[in-house]
């Protein structure tokens, strides 16, 4: 058990200094904020020296579970490596120490040539991998990318006139599609599965009313199947007006081989701290580019990197039908940054290739897995495959156990619990970077693990052993409240 | 290049497991229709030449010039330590800590940036962050609308008007009203304040310091909105919170802001840290992750994610917010840098930049035509009224290694001879010099 940085600190100690006044300026240090404006007392920070916070700082990241530690096939993630090079890039000096505000003064766009020209040039490639015609590199998660394409939807609705207040989300969805459509105004009715794991087509049809504004699709799905009635759906849609919407954190799936834009979706947001492999953070930050269509193009949020006759970039804010500002500047550029020069770094082929590794990892742990575990749908999956514990749970364990064994095996779990439609779900995503070694190794544990679930599930509720901390007291977490030392 | 590990070798031994002869036929439940000949693109290039472009590119952007621009994002210097603990692979290449026996350095980090932001700003519970500033202010004014169940927000007018302009693109479908104060760069208009406050009214939404500088006691503000059963939502400078008494002082509900003064560097934009900070008796209503303390089945003291129930990956289209990735790794900047500046420094800090703002304030104060128009207290930004337009002079002081402040008439056209100046611990006296004798010798 750790301290809290808190609990090491000792009055007085200090960590780094930072610049002084000059004598002259020095002078002005008597003028005061009044006292109802002055604060009343110091905020209580920890008094530490930079060693102190360097030594803290470090044993608490050797706590954690990470891709540069361990295998991490975490389900709808994409837990790829992380190349250092998109490190690099992101720090030069010339990206990080640029103030966003720059291109907004007078002739200022001439100041920022170099970054506008990256927005632009990224913009570009997106465009090509997706089959789009536009993009914004503005929302800065996946979720924040979702919101920004409805509300993309929204206007191209009202703009044409239409009533439209309902969206069509499939039961197997991420739970940011309904959220992000309920706040983007819209009522969610949820569309079933059907017994091959595809939308149920006749369900869809019937739920089809002229009141609904999109479908938002995952593709392939959260199943880690490829929606074969892809294009029907399309075809109906667009027959309704009902615009299609691609929840694009299974991209990884799908590169080279074929775009969202070109299967009929009209809207798509990535992932690019999924897809294009930039850092997630321990839980951010993340980018969500959106792309569209044609006909979404006059929507899309103030402002957008433009290139005139010149080969000058420039911003263009002049856009009468835009739904505004979903973001104060550009994005999170410095993770747009990392994307760029992962792109650029793979290049068509490349990209190809990581799609095709993704899929044959995720197909081999399958196939291994499958006379142990029992599969969620029996097909050839994507990058991710989806099994229950069912068979485990006959002599109670749960696919909760197995994650926490998998622990013991030097692995992190796998996602669990979603899909929601799953019966106690595991979700498996390999990812193209892990070598059959690890898969292999991975493999063996997962069938030791079942062995074990057979002859000795009592010995479950002890797992983990390895670790610092067993088998957390949620209840207590959520009873106690304590959220702040 | 696709950092795939495998060999020939490995590839034919995993179809053949497969029982499958080629990649593509992993394909084969995607349309024929729609399968792409090849992506439009070049071929990938080595990591030299990927840099090489990289840096070429960085360098077409003027970063190397003296910067005075502020707006609620400021050039404060960054402690060596914050890059080198942040950038270990255990943190960065970690995700949301859903497994706490795995991520124990990730929740704990996390609990500690909530303790921070809650010591930094008076209140009770504070989230494990926001995408920005400006989603999180967004996210409070949607959260004050449903706890209260009124349609209606009140926004002063020295709203960071890139803010205030996010606030409509989001409640435009929702049936939110936003009633507006007029802008001034002093106190709040309270006269119109109390004509506006209805037993209809969700909120009131204030910027201390404002987007001009000032900086107001809001005290008598909340009280008023109090009154209606509305919510007091503030969005703050953490960084001014070293001089400035707490808003949770002030008496508001909710208070957001941009954390990207601690320890992120500019990056024309993000990655940035919105922080979102509430009362207890709000946190049922709060969007976001939750760190919280617990035991776990030996009785040792862990964290863990907790009041999930309010979160997408629970209640779907019912939960309090669709946030899923956060900024965790600004977080935890933040919270290395709040470490390393402690409890004097974070004064001294503020006092620094204070200080040094009066000195450049009363320099600019001397020159004639020049004049401050701040009426009320400031913390380290200020407004000049010039006798000319503010973005002329800014475009003249360019070529001199430069940028004078932020033009006001870019949002305000009634403010067109006057910009915006911030001054960090970073601007040195002889910067701060330079700029007023360039000013003077402009204006003679
Ligand atoms: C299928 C799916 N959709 C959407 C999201 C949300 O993306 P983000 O976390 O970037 O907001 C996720 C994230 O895990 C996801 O797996």
């Amino acid at each position: 058990m750790s301290k809290l940085i808190f609990e090491e600190s000792v009055k007085g100690r200090k960590a780094v200094s930072f610049p002084k006044p000059s004598q002259a300026e020095s002078a002005y240090a008597t003028i005061q904020l009044p006292k109802a404006l002055a604060a009343t007392h110091p905020v209580e920070l920890p008094e530490v020296s930079e060693l102190d916070v360097i030594r803290h700082y470090t044993r608490l990241s050797c706590k954690n579970f990470s891709i540069d530690t361990h295998f991490y096939p975490l389900g709808s993630c994409t837990m790829k490596y992380n190349p250092r090079i998109c490190e690099k890039t992101a720090a030069l000096d010339g990206f990080a120490g640029l103030h966003p505000l720059l291109p907004q003064l007078r002739r200022g766009e001439a100041l920022t040539q170099g970054a506008l020209e990256l927005v632009w040039d990224t913009q570009r490639l997106l465009c090509e991998l997706t089959g789009m015609s536009g993009f914004t590199l503005q929302p800065m998660a996946g979720a924040h990318g979702e919101l920004t394409g409805l509300l993309l939807i929204a206007a191209y609705h009202k703009d044409k006139g239409n009533t439209r207040t309902k969206v069509l989300i499939p039961d197997s969805a991420h739970g940011t599609n309904p959220a992000s459509a309920a706040i983007a105004g819209y009522e969610v009715i949820s569309v079933p599965t059907d017994a091959h794991g595809d939308m149920d087509l006749e369900a869809f049809k019937a739920l089809l009313t002229p009141d609904i504004a999109a479908v938002m699709m995952t593709c392939p799905s959260t199943l880690g199947l490829f929606e074969r009635n892809i294009l029907a759906i399309a075809e109906l849609a667009h027959a309704n007006d009902t615009l299609l919407y691609y929840d694009g954190a299974n991209m990884n799936a799908m590169m080279g081989y074929a775009r969202p834009g070109d299967l009929g979706f009209d809207v798509v947001h990535l992932n690019v701290h999924k897809t294009l492999s930039t850092p997630h953070g321990g839980g951010g930050p993340g980018a969500g580019p959106v792309g569209v269509k044609e006909s979404l193009l006059p929507f899309l949020p103030t402002s957008i990197v433009e290139k005139d006759a010149l080969g000058k970039y420039w911003l263009r804010y002049d856009r009468p039908k835009s739904i505004g500002y979903i973001a104060p500047f550009y994005g999170n550029f410095a993770v747009l940054i990392r994307a760029y020069t992962y792109l650029l770094h793979l290049g068509g082929n490349g990209l190809k290739e990581a799609t095709e590794y993704a899929v044959l990892n995720a197909n081999y742990i399958r196939a291994k897995l499958k006379p142990y575990y029992a599969e969620a749908y029996s097909r050839i999956c994507m990058h991710e495959c989806v099994f229950t514990a069912e068979l485990q749970m006959k002599k109670g364990v749960r696919a909760l156990d197995i994650a926490k064994a998998l622990i013991d095996e030097g692995f992190h779990p796998p996602t669990i619990y979603f899909p929601m439609i799953v019966h106690e779900a595991m979700m498996f995503e390999p990812t193209e970077t892990e070598s059959k070694e690890t898969l292999d190794r991975f493999i063996e544990a997962m069938i030791r693990i079942a062995k074990e679930a057979e002859a000795n599930p009592d010995s479950f509720a002890e797992k983990p052993l390895t670790t610092e901390i067993s088998r957390v007291d949620e209840t207590k977490a959520a009873k106690a409240m304590v959220l702040k030392a | 290049m696709s950092f795939t590990p495998h060999t020939l070798e490995d590839r034919d031994e995993m179809l053949a497991t497969l029982g499958v002869s080629s990649l593509k036929e992993l394909f084969a439940d995607i349309p024929k229709s729609a399968h792409l000949a090849k992506l439009d693109m070049p071929d990938g290039i080595s990591e030299q030449e990927v840099y090489d472009r990289l840096h070429a590119l960085s360098h077409k952007n003027a970063h190397e010039l003296t910067c005075f621009i502020g707006g609620g994002f400021y050039d404060h210097s960054i402690p060596s330590a914050v890059d080198t603990l942040s950038s270990r692979g255990e943190f960065f290449t970690a995700y949301t800590p859903y497994q706490p026996e795995v991520a124990q350095g990730t929740l704990q980090a996390i609990f500690e940036f909530q303790s921070m932001i809650c010591r930094l700003t008076g209140m009770d519970v504070a989230n494990a962050s926001m995408y920005d500033g400006g989603t999180a202010l967004v996210e409070a004014a949607l959260m004050a609308i449903r706890s209260t169940n009124r349609p209606r927000i009140i926004v002063a007018g020295g709203l960071n008007p890139i803010y205030r302009r996010m606030l409509d693109t989001y409640t435009r479908n929702l049936h939110i009203d936003m009633e507006e104060l007029p802008v001034d760069e002093g106190a709040v208009d309270r006269v119109k304040l109390a004509s506006l406050l209805t037993d209809q009214t969700a909120a009131v939404i204030i910027q201390n310091p404002n987007f001009f500088g000032t900086v107001e006691d809001f005290s008598d503000i909340a009280a008023m909105a109090h009154a209606h059963g509305a919510l007091m939502i503030a969005s703050v400078y953490p960084i001014a919170m070293g001089l400035i008494k707490s808003p949770a002082e002030m008496g508001c509900d909710i208070v957001v802001g941009e954390g990207q003064s601690l320890g992120l560097p500019l990056s024309f934009g993000g990655p940035y840290l919105g922080f979102f900070a509430v009362q207890k008796a709000h946190v049922r209503k709060m969007p976001g992750r939750i760190v919280g303390e617990t035991t776990d089945r030996h009785g040792n003291r862990c964290y863990v994610l907790t009041l999930q129930a309010r979160e997408q990956h629970i209640r779907r289209e019912k939960a309090a917010s669709n946030i899923c990735s956060n900024e965790a790794l600004c977080a935890l900047r933040a919270t290395i840098y709040l470490s390393l500046l402690g409890k004097q420094g974070l004064t001294d800090l503020a006092k620094t930049c204070m200080t040094k703002a009066e000195y450049a304030k009363a320099q600019f104060a001397q020159i004639k035509g020049v004049r401050i128009k701040n009426s009320a207290p400031t913390f380290n930004e200020f407004m000049l009224e010039l006798p000319c337009n503010a973005s002329d002079l800014v475009a003249e002081l360019i070529p001199l290694g430069l940028i004078a402040g932020f033009p006001l008439g870019r949002y305000y056209p009634e403010l067109q001879n006057c910009l915006l100046v911030a001054i960090t611990e970073k601007r040195t006296q002889v910067e701060i010099d330079a700029f007023v004798s360039a000013v003077k010798g402009l204006l003679k």
